[in-house]
């Protein structure tokens, strides 16, 4: 037991030590003059990557797979549970993006078409 | 009556109830934030202007509280780690130093507020100071929440220990597990609001 907490105490050191660096660095690349969609991905890839450490190991996720034999159980109740929840995070997340996409219904022109443009005075 | 499987695992789930509720109530709390940051990306993409957010707030306190909350998880598996070492002593440091994190988070949390409200930036001046406040104000009140649940066990809580080891060790478990989900909620919270 004793040796088995030893070796889990030895890796959240590690953890702590990444998750350190990986703040520094979120701050340290907030300051290069970059576009904001490429900002914008860079800050959410070291988030997730934080988030995933945190989760695979402070929360012994990673642990929850290995105690939950696939062939016995599925996937595991709480890898299901967190699945369909992930499914659902994306889900709300892409909504007001895919809402804010979508020209479906928005007046605009082809080049050649003969439909009057927007620009074009209303008649009088 | 009792709880049932709060010690031992249930055969079918192959989890303690403790456990399988945690994660479920964590699973909610994505869905509550997720609706949350669902609102930001919706406001900020219609929003004719929005503040780059190093300019309205104070980046380097924001990543010296990234940086305490971090420390509080760390410190909080620790607490954990030491009971299943059968060392309360380490357990009460461990979860002393997590709860004194915690309210450094708050204090430093406190500062921040008080300096926007000084420079008259208030929770209606802005859409960005409104989901800023809304945000960073629904996990202050987890962290509160978490302190309450974690001094109780550090204190009066602690006396579990003597009776059921096992129960008392789930116990931790499932406070840290709630733990590291805020400390992860604030990982994403941080970049989205201060640096993008």
């Amino acid at each position: 037991m004793s040796d088995h907490v030893q070796h889990h105490i030895a890796i959240y050191k590690k953890v702590a030590a990444a998750l350190a660096v990986l703040t520094f660095l979120t701050v340290a690349v907030s300051y290069l003059e970059v576009a904001v969609p490429l900002a914008v991905t860079i800050a959410l890839l070291i988030a997730a990557t934080k988030g995933s450490l945190v989760v695979s190991f402070f929360m012994h996720l990673i642990e929850e797979k290995k105690s939950v034999p696939l062939s016995r159980r599925g996937i595991g109740l709480i890898i299901g549970s967190l699945l369909l929840t992930a499914l659902f995070f994306l889900v709300i997340i892409f909504i007001p993006i895919f809402g804010h996409a979508d020209k479906v219904g928005t007046y605009f022109t082809l080049p050649n078409a003969n439909a009057p443009t927007v620009e074009t005075p209303a008649a009088h | 009556m009792d709880i049932p499987y709060i010690v031992d695992e249930r055969p079918d789930t192959g989890l303690t109830n403790v456990k399988l509720g945690i994660w479920l109530f964590l699973a909610s709390e994505v869905m509550l934030f997720g609706a949350l940051f669902s609102s930001y990306v919706l406001l900020r993409l219609i929003a004719p202007d929005w503040p780059v957010g190093a300019e309205v707030l104070n980046v380097p306190m924001g990543t010296f509280n990234t940086a305490v909350l971090i420390g509080s998880s760390v410190t909080m598996v620790f607490a954990y780690a030491s009971l299943q070492m059968d060392n309360l002593a380490g357990f009460k440091k461990f979860m002393g130093i997590t709860i004194g994190l915690s309210l450094l988070f708050m204090v430093v949390k406190g500062f921040e507020y008080n300096h926007e409200f000084e420079i008259g930036n208030f929770p209606w001046t802005s859409t960005y100071l409104a989901i800023y406040f809304t945000m960073t104000g629904l996990h202050a009140l987890h962290i509160i929440g978490g302190v309450i649940v974690n001094a109780y066990f550090l204190g009066p809580g602690s006396k579990m220990w003597e009776t059921n080891k096992t129960q008392f060790t789930n116990r931790i478990e499932a406070a840290g597990l709630y733990w590291h989900f805020v400390d992860l909620v604030w990982i994403f919270l941080f970049p989205v609001l201060y640096l993008l």
